[in-house]
């Protein structure tokens, strides 16, 4: 168990900006934190990995204080977490060997690195450098490199906000398997709501420094109430109308699906939002492809 | 044409000059770019990475030899190592030192001296750096010092080039400090920037001569090695 209860005050050029909060984080979970731009999400994953100081309040990882307020704080060495930055951060003058080596701790054994670079699929990559990396081999050697030292906290910021869906959905099951795989506690920032509802059983949604909801996916969206056993998220990408009838173009995954709708539905729809598509009264076909 | 009978001008008096003082200051040039070396990386990581209210005061004292004269350096230094002080007194009684008129005396005035020609480029270098990387390291549990080591140094060379080679042409370029705190004795204090002045002083013009272009050619040297290099390696670099 986490428990986060702290307040810290950042001074950034014009306007002051405060995080503030108190909750629960259960070990084991798949934790997402979640809103908009500037509402403390980074700050919060950088206040558990030791990379800012809290001005009250402490940081409990299972019932060990990794921080007291002018008591005691540990610092990001003595921490141990495991973490993937939003750029990666990957060390330019080493190979991707040699930033996993990088990691290890001074009496560790290095057969973890051969497991995590098969599991990874990293293993054509490990004489190259960084700057000659994809986005997806760059977070991929990031996560893997995150792994090394087996922390029990994983903190991801934005990791796959770069990639295209294509790489997204492969780079979601990495981190999904090596979560289960490695027994880890989770704590993943991200704005892509598919995502989400994808990876995670628990949600912060953060604005302005504050929790505005806590919970599980559904409950946070607030989708309890449809009882339906196929459900899709999407994105509009175009509302068309012919006489009486009118079609909304949604984009799931990789596919585009027409939708028809009535007038009610339409009007308060505009492209770019993010929908919920669900049937309840048929059954889908399934047919296999391979 | 012109360049014959300025080798026959030079050859004439070639072995009459006085090697020495060529290699006191290539000898204190050596010994002070590696000792500010070593000082200089901790002091310009310090004042790259601190978010300390006296970091303007910091970074104010690396620049002064830049702007103060050398003559100002040199007599402070001088009334601090004299023997008639405190802690001249103590130096010379604890550890038998005296830095006044000594070559140990102008090695320390020349870290001074040349102090922010080492850290500015180290400094700089630091700092543009991502500070991701150094953060990335303490979060791997990596110490200061082996994130300096393994992380930051090796991605600044020609950061680090550039700190050495100034150091060091700079330290060969010394006068007016030598002058103050050195004196000119053969074989220990006598640089070559000062043989040049003596030989002047005495009227040897054709030794001044020759002393300023052996330094002219080493100083013309180094600097172009320095451009060319780092021009390479930032042309091979994919930023």
């Amino acid at each position: 168990m986490i428990h986060l209860n702290f307040d810290i005050t950042l001074n950034g050029g014009s306007q002051n900006f405060q995080l503030a909060l108190n909750t629960f984080i259960k070990k084991g979970s798949f934790t997402t934190i979640y809103g908009p731009s500037g509402s403390g999400k980074t700050t919060l994953l950088r206040c558990i990995a030791g990379l800012e100081t809290p001005q009250n309040g402490f940081i409990k990882i299972e019932d060990i204080a990794w921080f007291q307020v002018s008591k005691i704080n540990f610092t990001p060495q003595k921490r141990g977490v495991g973490y993937v930055f939003q750029d990666y951060a990957l060390f330019p003058n080493m190979t991707v060997r040699e930033n996993l080596e990088y990691a290890l701790k001074s009496n560790q054994n290095s057969k973890i690195l051969d497991e995590l670079i098969e599991i990874m699929e990293l293993k054509p990559l490990t004489n190259t450098k960084p700057e000659t990396l994809s986005g997806g081999q760059k977070q991929r050697v990031a996560l893997a490199r995150a792994l090394v030292q087996k922390p029990k906290i994983l903190l991801l910021d934005e990791p796959l906000s770069a990639l295209d869906a294509e790489i997204k959905s492969k780079l979601q099951d990495y981190i999904l398997k090596l979560h289960e795989k490695y027994e880890l506690t989770t704590l993943l920032v991200t704005h892509d709501i598919s995502e989400i509802l994808r990876m995670s059983d628990h949600i912060i949604e953060l604005k302005d420094g504050k929790v505005l909801k806590e919970g599980a996916p559904k409950e946070v969206f607030g989708h309890t109430e449809i009882n339906s056993n196929f459900q899709f998220t999407g994105t509009v990408l175009d509302i068309s109308s012919e006489d009486f009838i009118h079609f909304i173009t949604v984009k799931i995954g990789q596919n585009n699906v027409k939708v028809v709708a009535d007038k009610e539905e339409i009007s308060n729809l505009k492209p770019g939002d993010t929908v919920l598509l669900s049937s309840k009264a048929f059954n889908p076909i399934i047919q296999k492809m391979n | 044409m012109l360049f014959m009978r300025w080798s026959r001008l030079t050859k004439s008096y070639w072995h009459m000059i006085d090697f020495e003082p060529i290699l006191v200051s290539l000898k204190l040039a050596a010994i002070t770019t590696l000792l500010l070396l070593i000082i200089a990386i901790p002091l310009a990581f310090y004042v790259s990475q601190t978010k300390s209210k006296f970091k303007p005061v910091w970074e104010t004292f690396v620049s002064m030899p830049l702007v103060l004269p050398p003559t100002v350096i040199g007599f402070y230094l001088l009334v601090a190592f004299s023997p008639n002080n405190a802690f001249g007194n103590f130096l010379k009684d604890t550890f038998d030192l005296q830095l006044v008129f000594s070559f140990e005396g102008l090695v320390i005035a020349s870290i001074v001296y040349s102090l922010p020609f080492m850290v500015h480029p180290i400094q700089s270098g630091f700092q543009n750096v991502p500070k991701s990387l150094v953060e990335m390291s303490y979060v791997l549990g990596k110490s200061k010092f082996k994130t300096i080591q393994k992380v930051l140094l090796p991605n600044i060379k020609p950061s680090l080039l550039t700190g050495i080679v100034l150091t060091f042409a700079h330290t060969i370029g010394e006068f007016g400090v030598v002058l103050m705190i050195g004196g000119n004795i053969p074989g220990s204090t006598r640089v070559a920037s000062i043989a040049i002045y003596d030989e002047v002083e005495s009227l040897n013009y054709d030794a001044a001569n020759t002393y300023s272009l052996i330094l002219f050619g080493i100083t013309f040297a180094i600097l172009l090695s320095v451009y060319l290099i780092n021009g390479r390696t930032y042309k091979n670099r994919i930023v």
